[in-house]
């Protein structure tokens, strides 16, 4: 695989150094990461980025200093990758960081300016960022009767006492060495998490337990892809009740707008949504326990009524529900009728009746 | 209770003040407000004799001038010209005598106007330190050089010899003048610019200059011929006041009030003479002698009437445009644009004036960078937020203090210089990396106050000035506007070359080929880009384009 990185990386470089020696503008195409250049594959279930590409010229001034960047920041990983070592994406800005010569411009101002670089040159050279040996921050735990190989260690994710394993970016550089489970789930939130591991609820139910901590990070999707891919282990996900849970399991089963292009990697178009959908709301006589839905989650419910991935009959029937109604529900509502009827009650319930949505 | 005072112990107590006594009292009035003004005030006043003496007598200027340090705030000052030389009998008056000068009765443009200058600076030096002003003087026709040390005495206003004599000591030249004062005072830097700008609006003058700490400048003369002389003037009869009239008429020879006003005055023809008489109702065959106040009054108010041509404009010695520039830009080698114009004479009151305008753009001057303050190249089109710098000069000598009580800097700032591509805020002075250059030129400047610093805000003045500075505008904008396009050009060739290191870095990390070999291609292409004016155009985001090859590459 490293290889294949390398000679990506090398290849954009010799194609700029052609330009050169044919005195052309030097130039990369870029596609485009916009919602404009953005489809949903109904094929495959995930969102793709369209056709369209920019380039990105060397002499044009609005363009030379992206240019200058993302040349920078590709020979950057090329150094990564020849001399095998990782650097997360603040120290590349750090490493990048300087004044051009007889001026007072910096080559990169804020990490805010580098780290859509990266991006850039991921769907440049159709590559990953974990795959140029670029990190970011943890992000995302798992617990589950799994053991791994990491960096040469073996982590057992079933012996990590309270806590659980923090989910690096480069997942793909991990070893699985025993999966002894019958399904993923993945519950949004920490807290959600948190009660559900003191419950053991992974060891009950044979499971493996991941928790995102809100949107979740690319290392955690890739996981729960892996696990879904080479264990053919279901996946279900566990959100709150309301227009952001349910883009975050969307972005998990088809990946998002921004990540569009590597969402052949990272997304899991086979997993389901368990809850809460607006319906448990009433089904389990939670309506004590919501909150009432504020503008902007009601406009943003609309918006996901477009979305092509949200266009079946079960979702637009919650989203209308959830317009209708006005309320929203979090996961922990489920703690008003009792600390353990999440654990012993509602998801045993769910998953007996196989009460999915798709 | 109060004591009552009788009106002969009053008397007693009443007498006259001299004129000298009254300026001993009120040196503020004469320029003497603190020791750095002082110090340059010594200075000022003998170089513009030394030029003034010089230009009369047909001599290029060559003065040096010297300050020395003696103790703490105690200076000698030392101004030597290569000028005609003082006669003997002359000397003690012009150095120690206020008020005396041959320069006050007539109408003709000169430096000095008063015959205040040189002997109020005796006057400062013997008060401050009790130092008699030195002076040598050498004439051609004679063989010796004439010394003297004087002192003023202020009670008759008349000078006090202290010690004279012949000496065998040579001039530059064989002629010329060197005077020699001790003062309290206090050295800046200001000392110098007075002579930088003295060196611009008189381009035929060499001037030298020892500073205290013994550093040394020379300010060359850019022209080697002196100006044309200005002629002496008749009053105009716009211009003529009560007492000035009383005394033309005590003093004239001519015989009836006509022929009198077409003798005395300039632009008086006999048509105009015989109006204003027939206007006054005063009989044209009256004897000057014998005119009273009113009739005096009468004259005056139909000399204002009657239309009268404007003055000759032959007593005006202007520096000249094209002069002006050139000594601009010996003095300031590396500015950018260099311009100045000068405007046709207009008269005010009577005077004839003339308004001369110079511009020093994008200059470079070391000494008056500020803190070492690094000068970006980006900045080049960027205009710099400190207000220009202003220089006035009347009568080619450079006004120093009191800029913003002058009529000059008042027409400054009436000119909205948006329109000329600078940036200027309200009313204010605009800012931008430039000098500017006004120079009025009158047989009688309007000075606010014996000082000489700022010149009255007459409204033909202050009009005259503005046209002066819409013209030179003009110019200035046109240069702007061009500069702002070839810096645009020049921009974007920066903004490439200063990319092309990392990107040849970069570049040459991926392929593992010559850095520099890349950099000096990519150096070449930007050079013949430029020349072929090709792809410099504009800054359009990056343009989406269809390419369905490569989203098929990609399946592959």
């Amino acid at each position: 695989m490293t290889a294949k990185v390398k000679s990506e990386l090398e290849k954009l470089g010799q194609k700029v150094l052609n330009d050169i020696e044919k005195k052309e503008n030097p130039n990369i195409d870029i596609p485009i990461r916009a919602l404009s250049n953005v489809v949903f594959d109904k094929k495959s279930g995930q969102l793709t980025l369209g056709n369209k590409t920019a380039k990105r010229y060397f002499f044009n001034v609005a363009h030379a200093k992206k240019f200058m960047q993302t040349m920078m920041v590709a020979s950057f990983c090329k150094s990564l990758l020849d001399e095998n070592i990782h650097a997360s994406i603040r120290d590349m800005y750090y490493n990048l960081k300087r004044t051009l010569a007889d001026s007072n411009e910096n080559t990169f101002d804020e990490q805010s300016e580098s780290d859509p670089i990266i991006v850039d040159l991921e769907v440049a050279i159709d590559v990953l960022r974990e795959q140029l040996h670029l990190t970011t921050d943890r992000k995302g735990i798992v617990a589950g009767n799994v053991t791994i190989e990491d960096r040469g260690d073996r982590i057992d994710w079933s012996k990590l006492g309270s806590g659980g394993w923090s989910i690096p970016s480069t997942v793909d550089e991990v070893d699985f060495k025993k999966v002894d489970a019958d399904f993923v789930l993945v519950v949004e939130k920490n807290a959600g998490f948190e009660r559900l591991h003191e419950d053991k609820f992974w060891q009950k139910r044979k499971c493996i337990l991941v928790g995102t901590g809100g949107q979740p990070s690319r290392g955690t999707r890739l996981l729960i892809q892996r696990l879904n891919d080479e264990y053919k282990l279901p996946v279900y996900v566990f959100t709150d009740s309301d227009s952001y849970g349910f883009y975050i399991y969307s972005v998990i089963k088809s990946g998002s707008i921004s990540l569009a292009h590597v969402s052949d990697r990272i997304a899991t178009p086979e997993a389901k949504f368990i809850g809460l959908t607006v319906s448990d709301i009433f089904d389990y006589d939670l309506k004590k326990a919501t909150i009432k839905a504020k503008d902007v989650d009601i406009k943003r419910a609309k918006e996901l009524l477009e979305y092509d991935w949200f266009k079946k009959p079960k979702w637009q029937k919650e989203i209308n529900l959830l317009i209708e109604k006005g309320i929203k529900a979090e996961i922990e509502a489920l703690s008003h009728r009792g600390l353990k009827f999440m654990s012993e009650t509602y998801l045993p319930e769910k998953l007996k009746k196989g009460d999915f949505l798709d | 209770m109060a004591v009552k005072k009788t009106a002969e112990e009053f008397a007693k107590e009443q007498k006259e003040i001299s004129v000298s006594e009254f300026f001993e009292k009120n040196k503020h009035l004469l320029g003497f407000d603190n020791p750095t003004k002082s110090l340059l005030m010594a200075v000022k006043e003998a170089v513009d004799n030394s030029l003034d003496a010089c230009e009369e007598a047909g001599i290029v200027p060559d003065i040096s001038v010297r300050i020395k340090n003696i103790k703490e705030d105690i200076f000698t000052v030392t101004v030597q010209d290569n000028g005609p030389g003082i006669v003997k009998e002359q000397i003690p008056r012009i150095f120690g005598k206020l008020l005396y000068g041959s320069k006050f009765h007539r109408l003709r443009q000169s430096r000095g106007q008063q015959g205040i200058g040189i002997s109020s600076v005796t006057l400062y030096s013997q008060l401050t330190t009790g130092e008699p002003t030195r002076v040598w003087s050498k004439v051609e026709s004679q063989k010796k050089t004439y010394y003297i040390e004087l002192h003023l005495n202020t009670m008759k206003n008349e000078p006090d010899i202290l010690k004279q004599e012949d000496i065998d000591k040579d001039m530059l030249d064989g002629h010329g003048v060197k005077v020699e004062m001790t003062l309290h005072g206090r050295h800046r830097k200001i000392v110098e610019d007075y002579l930088k700008q003295t060196s611009i609006s008189n381009p035929f003058a060499k001037i030298s200059y020892t500073a205290p700490d013994g550093t040394k400048m020379a300010f060359p003369r850019s022209l080697n011929d002196l100006p044309k002389p200005p002629k002496t003037m008749k009053p105009h009869p716009y211009g003529v006041e009560f007492g000035t009239l009383q005394r033309m008429l005590q003093k004239t020879s001519s015989r009836t009030l006509l022929s009198f006003m077409t003798n005395e005055f300039s632009s008086v023809g006999s048509q105009s003479a015989k109006e204003i008489c027939k206007i006054s109702k005063v009989p044209e065959d009256t004897k000057p002698a014998e005119m009273d106040r009113t009739m005096i009054e009468k004259i005056i108010r139909a000399m204002q009437a009657v239309k009268i041509q404007r003055p000759p404009l032959d007593c005006l010695s202007t520096i000249g445009s094209e002069e002006l520039e050139k000594s601009l830009k010996k003095e300031y080698p590396n500015a950018e644009f260099v311009t100045a114009i000068n405007r046709d004479p207009d008269v005010y009151r009577g005077f004839p004036f003339m308004i001369e305008i110079g511009i020093v753009y994008g200059f470079q001057d070391a000494a008056e960078k500020k803190n070492g303050k690094k000068k970006n190249d980006d900045d080049d089109d960027e205009k710099s937020n400190e207000a220009i710098d202003l220089i006035r000069f009347a009568n080619r000598v450079p006004l120093m203090y009191q800029q913003s009580a002058c009529g000059l800097t008042e027409a400054v700032k009436g000119v909205d210089w948006k329109r000329y591509n600078l940036d200027q805020k309200g009313s204010n002075l605009p800012s931008g990396p430039m000098k500017l250059v006004v120079h009025i030129c009158s047989v009688w400047v309007p000075f606010m106050s014996e000082s000489k610093e700022a010149v009255a805000s007459y409204p033909e003045i202050i009009k005259e000035t503005k046209l002066a500075l819409q013209d030179a505008g003009r110019k200035l904008s046109s240069y702007l506007s061009g500069k702002h396009r070839a810096g645009e050009a020049k921009r974007r060739i920066q903004i490439f070359e200063r990319y092309s290191k990392e990107v040849a870095e970069s570049v040459g990390i991926l392929t593992k080929k010559s850095e520099k070999e890349i950099e000096k291609k990519i150096k070449d292409m930007i050079s013949s880009r430029v020349h072929t004016k090709e792809e410099f155009a504009d800054g359009s985001e990056e343009k989406a384009v269809e390419k369905k090859e490569i989203k098929d590459e990609k399946k592959k």
